[in-house]
């Protein structure tokens, strides 16, 4: 499916007007990218992966980001029937306690990488069934990979 | 026997059976590096894995916030050391397609070429330990004696055996050796004529068809589920080639066979990345004898500035689909680098597949997902 097609058909899935509507844009990417508000990521999740035409049944990557005032989290999406290829963007403005649904019960690959994420970032993922630390220790304090970390002993600062 | 019939029920009735915890690792040899996976178990029967992660994590996508793209590439090798020239080269496409860089097709040529051959240099080592594993010592040396002589076109051409750095953004570092191509074609027939005895050692060999067959199977729903990429999801009959869905590099113009199975077993994941090492050879012999004349390199700024957006390049490493995933602002450094990497996503379905098989199986199913460590922990 182009580029164009997949946007028409997301669409259709949100016709109230009303309700908050995904954001599409091409500008700086080489795929479709879409940006959803926190409260419809699980439902336009849902529909990506299990409507026929999209399909989009393989996760290939799940990077959070944090932009500096937001936190983000990207989802690299890829139909192993069509083989076209969406990114998925949420963002969310609480920096003390940033919480996005998890996609876990639809791609179990997400499980880690949830956890790789809230490990680094801080963002919590609701209903993760075993939301703690990937790779650091439990008591570690802090999140290394978002930009206001510091840590003076670890850290070699250029 | 006599007529006395033992009633095995009875003998277990006076024992109480119950689930304990054991760890294997960090320092297990089957575990290929510090990782360490917390057994649950009854008895020898595996109710759960845990893998324990962390104990070589070195931040490198955050070290990649404060260095320039030219350094990125050097800290790329240190993840999957087996695919060194592959990761390096994913971060330089990346780079590449973000300067709308187009480099000679010598280039081209070469990368894929070298590819390639640390593909196969991975698959020998594997192939060596996955039968050590299993309790086969001579399938060691056997892999190791045909890794040597890659390892020494290696050497002689990229100045390194094992961590490359030979592609930069824009190229090559230098030209290739004089002697490249005549040892790469001598190493070839070598090779073809060796891979029929690895048959004869480890493939045929019925205990290892006992430890194998019908051990660690992954339905391909599952390999997609989980996100398994490379031989692992291959061998349940996904087809997931990176090369051949987004052909990089020269492999647009190769024709070859994706090597495929559908038993989804570890025999299935042994026999698929044998298959691979003889496309790989089948791949290097379309290009050797047409290395296109021309530079090896193209010039870029001494100080590479990505455009203000955000780039992504897979390619396929010898254990799967890599990703390079950079956010630039417009600086001279990323403002965020993720690197996808293929162990993690293939280790997080080992649970999925290791649950009600036996301890003696996890090491032969381990041995089959051909982890490296360094690759998980980034």
């Amino acid at each position: 499916m182009t580029n164009e097609a997949l946007q028409q058909t997301i669409l259709s899935w949100f016709p109230d007007p009303e309700f908050l509507q995904p954001q599409f844009t091409e500008e700086g990417s080489q795929y479709l990218i879409v940006n959803v508000e926190a409260e419809q990521l699980h439902e336009l999740m849902q529909l990506l992966k299990s409507n026929p035409e999209t399909k989009f049944d393989y996760l290939f990557n799940l990077t959070g980001v944090d932009y500096g005032k937001e936190l983000g989290v990207v989802y690299h999406l890829e139909s192993t029937v069509h083989r076209h290829i969406l990114v998925v963007k949420v963002q969310a403005d609480d920096r003390e306690n940033p919480i996005f649904d998890t996609v876990q019960d639809l791609w179990a690959t997400a499980n880690y990488h949830e956890r790789e994420v809230y490990d680094f970032f801080g963002i919590k993922f609701r209903n993760h069934p075993n939301l703690k630390r990937l790779f650091l220790t439990e008591d570690w304090e802090g999140f290394p990979l978002r930009k206001d970390y510091v840590d003076e002993t670890n850290m070699v600062v250029k | 026997m006599g007529t006395a019939t033992l009633e095995p029920t009875s003998i277990k009735k006076g024992f109480k059976s119950e689930e304990y915890f054991i760890n294997m690792g960090p320092q297990h040899p089957a575990t290929h590096g510090v990782l360490r996976l917390l057994l649950t178990i009854d008895g020898e029967i595996i109710k759960k894995v845990d893998p324990d992660l962390g104990y070589i994590h070195r931040s490198i996508e955050k070290m990649c916030e404060s260095n320039s793209y030219q350094q990125i590439v050097h800290l790329t090798d240190r993840l999957d050391y087996l695919s060194s020239h592959i990761n390096n080269e994913a971060v330089c496409l990346c780079v590449e397609n973000a300067l709308e860089l187009e480099v000679p097709e010598r280039v081209k040529v070469i990368r894929t070429i070298l590819g390639e051959l640390t593909r196969i240099a991975s698959h020998t080592l594997w192939w060596g330990v996955m039968g050590m594993d299993v309790g086969a010592f001579s399938s060691y040396f056997y892999g190791f004696r045909d890794r040597e002589m890659i390892n020494d076109i290696f050497e002689e051409t990229c100045g390194a055996r094992l961590t490359m750095n030979y592609n930069i953004p824009g190229g090559l570092m230098q030209d290739i050796h004089p002697n490249f191509v005549k040892r790469v074609k001598e190493f070839i027939p070598h090779f073809r004529s060796k891979l029929p005895e690895y048959d004869r050692l480890l493939t045929g060999n019925i205990i290892f068809q006992k430890r194998t067959k019908g051990v660690g199977v992954l339905s391909k729903e599952d390999a997609i589920n989980f996100g398994a990429s490379g031989p692992v999801a291959r061998a349940s009959g996904y087809s997931c080639d990176v090369r051949k869905y987004h052909p990089y590099s020269a492999l647009d113009k190769i024709n070859f066979t994706e090597a495929l199975d559908t038993t989804g077993d570890s025999f299935a994941r042994y026999k698929v990345r044998i298959a691979e090492m003889w496309e790989s050879l089948a791949i290097i012999e379309q290009l050797i004898d047409n290395i296109p004349e021309g530079d090896h390199k193209v010039a870029t700024n001494a100080v590479i500035k990505l455009p203000k957006g955000e780039f992504y390049q897979k390619v396929e490493t010898a254990r799967g689909e890599f990703g390079v995933y950079i956010i630039s602002t417009g600086t001279k450094n990323p403002y965020r680098v993720k690197f996808r990497s293929p162990g993690l996503s293939n280790l997080s379905l080992l649970n999925h597949i290791a649950v009600g098989g036996k301890i003696g199986d996890l090491v032969a199913t381990m041995a089959t997902i051909d982890i490296v460590v360094p690759d998980i922990d980034r």
